[in-house]
């Protein structure tokens, strides 16, 4: 799977969780541009993230994910394992 | 192959149309909360949770009629983030027939919501509320070694919560066991000593105490943090991080525990356990391998796993659960087990009602609920073989259908992992329900339905295959022609080497068969030997077929098959012998079916036939043909 694969499963994960129909996200997209991703609705993109990919992310990494594109580096870096 | 019940591994997989059947839901359809029942009882992930609950929102606000979901509210007071838990909650809930809606109290405000009667708790009316709280809000998250002070002051505590919630609401309320993490302090030494990790065991009697006392219900998530095992159950990560009370991947099994302890406390639970025979009670078919080839009993692993299988069901039957039989074998031959085989834990007088015969098995199971007075959706069909459970699943989708895998070793624990049989009560009436309903293995009339197998047969996507007799399956072959006493027209047995000369006689038109379907591979299962005649006709001196592929349309497609060789040989017409056994009644009219008219019948009850080839139509099949 490639970077761009991997973005466009981890939008059409969020807008499904979010309820957003045709969400679309690039990799400078943060939790502060889309509606509805409050503190609650991280917590559910990250556990979602985690099954849809089959990897656990590290406490370390889950605090200093700044943006879409830092979601889509671990979940690369973890599937390549 | 392990079982692992975190994997809810007896629900069939999410089918690909899942997202676009919850959409077409409309609020004026008929039978929507059945469509909804049907939807929950795939394997979903959280993701497809989160679907499932819109599209209940949805109905519901819609005023969406229901039924045959339950509604329920349910409050959860918690000490932790709960919200994961809540959105996986509802489909669970619809899987035990639950029309759940979910309110949850604001996060760590046990007390303040529990005794103010003007809280969120409060101001939203619950059919029950749960007190989800874990170990660390019963002040257990650090031992105290030599003192049982600790276990006290937890008791202590939820005793206060409990007289504080009485003293506000008279909703029932379900109370958890609570899991600590299993990292002792000394060792093995921890069960020796009080104020110890493993004093939660103490608690655990304490909370339940307390529930008996005051008629609460138990939601025991020791056992289920048992189950898979603590250190899974217990996600350090994701508790610093959200306060999640228990890791992410567990959060479905916990949802369905408590869905199914709802469905109890509304009475949707299960009543009857339908057990399949061939492979599902014994290891063998008792049609062909006869009561001395079936494996059971001590001895055998095989045998032991299914020894197994029937010890479960005795102690469901005498917990109250009503056990029947439904296979497709001759009534007599199945019974022989029962009274015959000497390691059968099951006996006539454990089954209710006893279907065993070659009608198909949605009548069967009908005619079970019919005879028992309850309904299909109150049955567990136990049956080792995919394709029926998948025909029992179109036809009858309220009757339970765990998906079972192929070991029998794991059937108990699966079947028993699925929580089919939930219940908050065990009473007399239960220790005797099941001996008032035998009626000694009665037999229920059926009445069978014309049903549409069509579009049944096409979903198994089966591939069958037609070839000569070859060196390859020549045991085999030989194997089947002298084992095959149900499905055998003329009975003629032939040795291997007799088998073996059939290969190069031109006189001899073999076919050895072969299926498929998308359950799987089940070999070599059909043969037939046609033998040329000098008025230019073929006459079939043997046609067999295992009876685990009966009802698939693999006869018409063998006739297909030997009319289009006989054609290539410019043969005029077939000629067929039917030759009555003691074991081959269920072919006695096999022919006739197929379209052949009798030209002679005997008084021994031999029959003769005769297809003529420019009469013969052949059928549109539900096969893919492998040549």
């Amino acid at each position: 799977m490639n970077d761009q694969d991997t973005l466009k499963k981890v939008s059409s994960l969020i807008g499904d969780l979010l309820d957003l129909d045709e969400l679309t996200l690039t990799r400078e997209t943060t939790a502060r541009d889309v509606e509805g991703w409050d503190s609650l609705a991280h917590v559910r993109i990250v556990v979602a993230a985690e099954q849809a990919f089959g990897v656990r992310f590290s406490t370390g990494e889950i605090t200093s994910m700044k943006n879409v594109g830092d979601l889509v580096n671990l979940i690369e870096r973890r599937s390549r394992i | 192959m392990s079982f692992d019940p975190i994997e809810l591994s007896w629900l069939a997989p999410v089918p690909a149309d899942f997202r676009d059947r919850l959409r077409a839901l409309a609020i004026d359809a008929p039978k929507c909360g059945e469509e909804l029942y049907q939807l929950a009882n795939y394997r979903v992930d959280s993701t497809q949770a989160g679907l499932f609950n819109r599209a209940l929102n949805r109905l519901r606000s819609g005023g969406a009629d229901l039924a045959p979901l339950v509604p329920f509210r349910l409050n959860i007071l918690s000490n932790a983030t709960v919200d994961l838990i809540a959105d996986a909650l509802p489909v669970a809930a619809a899987r035990h027939r639950v029309a759940l809606s979910v309110t949850i109290a604001p996060f760590d405000q046990v007390f303040q919501q529990a005794l103010d009667p003007d809280s969120e708790l409060h101001r939203t009316p619950a059919d029950a509320i749960l007190l989800h709280l874990d170990h660390r809000w019963l002040g257990l998250t650090t031992p105290s070694p030599g003192s049982g002070d600790r276990i006290i002051g937890a008791l202590s505590r939820l005793t206060e919560l409990l007289d504080g919630l009485a003293g506000t609401v008279q909703t029932p309320l379900i109370l958890q066991t609570v899991s600590t993490y299993p990292y002792p302090l000394f060792g093995s030494f921890d069960r020796c000593i009080a104020g110890s990790t493993r004093d939660v065991d103490a608690l655990n009697k304490g909370i339940v105490s307390l529930a008996k006392e005051r008629g609460h219900y138990i939601l025991d998530v020791a056992t289920l943090s048992e189950t898979v095992g603590a250190v899974r159950f217990h996600d350090p990560v994701t508790w610093n991080l959200y306060k999640l009370p228990m890791a992410s991947n567990v959060v479905p099994l916990f949802a369905d525990w408590l869905g199914r302890l709802l469905g109890a406390i509304r009475g949707t639970s299960r009543k009857c356990l339908v057990l399949d025979l061939d492979n599902t009670l014994w290891g063998g078919v008792i049609g062909d391998d006869g009561l001395e080839g079936l494996r059971l009993g001590q001895g055998s692993g095989e045998g032991e796993a299914f020894l197994e299988v029937q010890r479960l069901a005795l102690d469901l039957k005498r917990r109250g659960i009503i056990l029947a039989i439904c296979s497709k074998n001759e009534e007599a031959t199945a019974r022989s087990a029962f009274r015959d085989h000497p390691e059968m834990l099951l006996h006539e007088r454990d089954i209710s009602v006893f279907q065993a015969n070659w009608l198909d098995k949605a009548s069967n199971i009908e005619a079970i609920a019919r005879a028992l007075d309850i309904g299909v959706d109150a049955l567990v069909l136990l049956d080792d073989n995919g394709a029926e459970r998948a025909q029992i699943r179109a036809a009858l989708p309220s009757v339970a259908v765990p998906e079972i895998g192929n070991e029998p070793a794991h059937y108990p624990a699966i079947l028993t992992a699925a929580g089919y049989f939930e219940a908050v009560s065990f009473s007399n009436e239960d220790r005797i329900r099941a001996e008032s309903y035998a009626a000694n293995a009665f037999r229920a009339e059926v009445k069978a339905k014309a049903r549409d197998l069509g579009d049944y047969l096409d979903s198994l996507e089966m591939t069958i295959s037609h070839s000569a007799f070859d060196k390859v399956n020549r045991s085999r072959i030989a194997q089947l022609i002298n084992k095959s006493n149900q499905f055998n027209l003329t009975s003629k047995r032939y040795s291997e080497p007799a088998v073996a000369a059939m290969e190069s006689d031109s006189a001899k038109h073999t076919f050895q068969t072969r299926l498929s379907d998308r359950f799987g591979d089940f070999g070599l299962i059909a043969v037939m030997i046609a033998e040329a005649r000098n008025d230019g006709s073929w006459d079939i001196d043997t046609w067999l077929m295992s009876c685990r592929v009966l009802g698939r349309k693999v006869e018409w497609s063998m006739l297909d098959a030997l009319v289009a060789a006989a054609a290539v040989h410019d043969i005029s017409h077939l000629t067929a012998t039917y030759m009555p056994t003691a074991k081959n009644g269920m072919v006695s009219r096999h022919f006739d079916n197929l379209g052949f008219s009798r030209i002679l019948a005997g008084k021994d009850g031999v029959v003769r036939y005769r297809l003529m080839l420019s009469d013969y139509a052949p059928q549109k099949l539900p096969f893919h043909r492998d040549e």
